[in-house]
């Protein structure tokens, strides 16, 4: 395969483009929830509030978040992560310690919501904690990695599994770590202080404006993830993904690329982490578990690796099939033909089937990338077939 | 000394230290942590190391499974835990179902050795069919691929198993003998004694099936290079099939013997128990049949004596344990404790 860069004459003019676009949807959106919506009349209003409630489009959002995080590490770097809910875990529960009553005993504030002003605990503002979220996942992520990032494919995404179980764990049994509680057991830690923003307190029913703040993490992730695509990093990364070993010879130090992937991926887990933990204004421990990490492994994979756009897409449809779509798809059957089928239910064929269908017939997802569907499907050339590669 | 040394070999040789001192501290401690925990209730050491190596057996049924077609594709078959599930709701529908077999006698024992038979029978077909109609045709794709599709057939396994066994676990009662065999206060259960009793037979019919037929031979040329057996005659299609239906069969012995000795089952049972079953396979070195049941039975022990013992993590700390092990391993000793060290070919 030929490895010709593609022709930017300007920088600034390929952001634009999907700037603009990404905007006027964003803006429309939150338009409709923030004013149209509940003015409409009451037959329309009930539909949207069975298809498509604000509290879903928000939570997808933060899917959105995450899936872009896990995006640069399987999708750029083509390191195997199957346990990403730890990183979602750690930066919610930074979320519980720096933005709650949680920490009692101390009374530390540091731009915190004004209304939180008089609570006592470790009180930072929203976004101090999404960059301090974002660096402890960040460092958790090159621990784990440090160690291991020399291991085969299969053995890391073995390793990152078992990283996955053993933090949701910690924190379901963290009530009494050597007579601290860490993290509220089971209970979880609840509510979260509200997000402050300028001249106005958001609520926890305040959707439309934490859209607004969702969105722009997104925006923000997009457009980190485009850039470190176009910049060095981005471009050692697709060296390694394709091949490690002419990687290595052309002179990319193979430990700190993947451990940076691993950081920017982590990062991102924890700001969606933040994000989900102010979106249900609590963090609770049986939340995490590893059908995050493989739903989150499908969003990115149905949706396309490596290409921004098509994890998007796949994030937001599969966020919204899990939450709303299916069981009011199922209502929707049911009413129409008197049926009694429980469709919720039918979510593990359906995940299962896609996953299966999508890898033997489609593998490069909805949206693909171009250079990664020419690598998936070399091995379909009949030539390749004689020759022993493995 | 050597500590002072510079450059890569100075480095190489303090990370060898490094890890001969980490090692020897590890030891220390287990061994420590052991002996008081002996010192002050030998029974009930006893006791959980034998509760332990029940479990180790069952994981080593479950881990062959992985390690046999790890060893021959390459592939960690996330589905083979499921397979094991299913073949528990098999195995409890056959005995009290459809044979209305709910207590110990010679003709529930029967049934029991019918249900053996069939249960194996079941999940190699079953296997059999996963790898024709999903793996197969990814066989020469790239390594994620072949992962995703075994997720995605461990997911439509566990919605059969959802469909099949209800969404909440299900108790059974057990027609093995209940009572249990006691001296100087350590007991052992006669459904214990049974579980070895079933499994070293087939543990070693295995191990002569891999190692001294035709078949067995086919399999090893198989996994070693796929284009050179089949340039020397080998159907490497029917090889692989076999592979998965002999793991398959495994799997579908666990699954009865797990119905059997705990009375229970549910649809989520086969992911908790096969990532412990693989972590057992890749703690022996993954593809290595003696390593893997000796992986099984020491993550067995370990996970026994942690749950039982009186100074000890306890039960809910089980799953961390055994991670830590495996995330340690795999930093320090990739190839597990058998495994031979592969250079990848280039």
């Amino acid at each position: 395969m030929r490895l010709t860069r593609s022709k930017t004459p300007k920088q600034g003019a390929s952001h634009k483009k999907w700037t603009i676009g990404f905007s006027i949807t964003a803006i429309l959106i939150w338009f409709f929830y923030a004013f149209v919506m509940y003015n409409l009349p009451e037959g329309p209003q009930t539909i949207f509030q069975n298809w498509l409630p604000p509290t879903t489009v928000n939570e997808a959002m933060v899917w959105v978040i995450c899936a872009l995080g896990l995006n640069i590490v399987v999708g750029y770097a083509g390191l195997l992560d199957l346990g990403f809910v730890a990183f979602w875990a750690i930066g919610g529960y930074s979320a519980g310690w720096f933005m709650s009553t949680f920490f009692r005993q101390v009374n530390i504030h540091i731009f915190s919501a004004s209304d939180a002003a008089d609570q006592p605990g470790i009180h930072v503002s929203f976004w101090g904690v999404l960059i301090l979220g974002g660096i402890i996942c960040a460092v958790f992520g090159i621990i784990i990695g440090a160690p291991t990032l020399r291991l085969k494919s299969d053995y890391l995404a073995l390793v990152t599994l078992g990283f996955g179980e053993i933090i949701p764990q910690v924190f379901t049994n963290g009530e009494n770590i050597g007579g601290f509680n860490i993290s509220n057991g089971t209970k979880g830690i609840s509510p979260i202080d509200n997000v402050e923003l300028p001249g106005k307190i958001l609520g926890p029913f305040d959707f439309s404006w934490k859209f607004a703040i969702f969105v722009f993490l997104t925006a923000v992730m997009v457009y980190v993830s485009l850039r470190l695509r176009k910049g060095r990093l981005g471009r050692a990364w697709l060296a390694i993904r394709e091949d490690e070993l002419a990687a290595s010879m052309m002179g990319v130090a193979l430990m700190p690329t993947k451990l940076a992937a691993y950081a920017v991926g982590a990062f991102s887990g924890g700001v969606g982490g933040v994000a989900f933990a102010t979106h249900v204004n609590g963090i609770f421990a049986d939340r995490f578990n590893f059908s995050i990490s493989i739903i989150l492994l499908a969003m990115v994979v149905l949706g396309g690796m490596g290409n921004v756009w098509g994890v998007m897409v796949g994030a937001l449809l599969i966020a919204w099939i899990n939450s709303t779509g299916l069981p009011a798809f199922g209502d929707l059957v049911n009413n129409t033909f008197g049926t009694t089928i429980n469709f919720p239910s039918y979510n593990f064929l359906l995940f299962g089937g896609v996953l299966i269908l999508m890898m033997l017939y489609k593998r490069e997802g909805m949206i693909p990338e171009s250079r990664l569907k020419a690598i998936l499907h070399e091995s379909d050339d009949e030539t390749a077939n004689l020759g022993g590669t493995h | 000394m050597s500590l002072f040394i510079g450059g890569y070999q100075g480095r190489q040789i303090r990370r060898r230290y490094l890890e001969r001192i980490l090692i020897s501290v590890a030891t220390f401690g287990i061994l420590y942590w052991l002996g008081i925990n002996f010192i002050k209730s030998p029974s009930q050491f006893f006791q959980a190391s034998i509760i332990g190596l029940s479990n180790g057996v069952l994981y080593a049924l479950i881990a062959l499974g992985y390690t046999l077609v790890y060893g021959i594709i390459e592939l960690i078959n996330f589905a083979h835990g499921d397979l094991f599930m299913l073949s528990a709701v098999f195995s409890a529908n056959f005995i009290t179902i459809w044979f209305h077999k709910e207590s110990s006698g010679p003709a529930a024992w029967g049934v029991f050795f019918m249900c053996l038979v069939s249960v194996m029978l079941a999940a190699a077909s079953v296997n059999i069919g996963i790898e024709r109609f999903a793996y197969r045709r990814l066989r020469r794709a790239p390594k994620l691929a072949p992962l995703i599709t075994a997720v995605g057939v461990s997911f439509v396994l566990q919605f059969i198993g959802l469909r099949w066994n209800g969404s909440g676990p299900k108790t059974w009662n057990s027609v093995l003998p209940a009572g249990k065999l006691s001296f100087s206060g350590i007991s052992i259960p006669y459904t214990t004694m049974i579980s070895f009793a079933v499994t070293i037979p087939l543990l070693l019919l295995m191990s002569w099936i891999v190692t001294r037929t035709r078949q067995g031979k086919a399999m090893r040329a198989t996994a070693q290079d796929q284009d050179a057996a089949r340039l020397m005659g080998i159907n490497v299609d029917r090889t692989i099939s076999f592979t998965f239906a002999l793991g398959g069969a495994l799997a579908g012995a666990a699954g009865l013997l797990f119905q059997q000795t705990r009375g229970l089952t549910s649809y989520n049972l086969g992911y908790q128990l096969g990532l412990i079953a693989f972590t057992s396979a890749v703690m022996g070195g993954i593809g290595n049949l003696q390593g893997a049941v000796l992986g099984a039975l020491l993550i067995g022990l370990i996970q026994g004596l942690n749950d039982g013992l009186p100074i000890g993590l306890g039960q809910q700390w089980s799953q961390t344990v055994v991670f830590s092990i495996l995330i340690l391993l795999m930093a320090f000793k990739p190839t597990g404790l058998l495994g031979k060290a592969v250079t990848e070919k280039v």
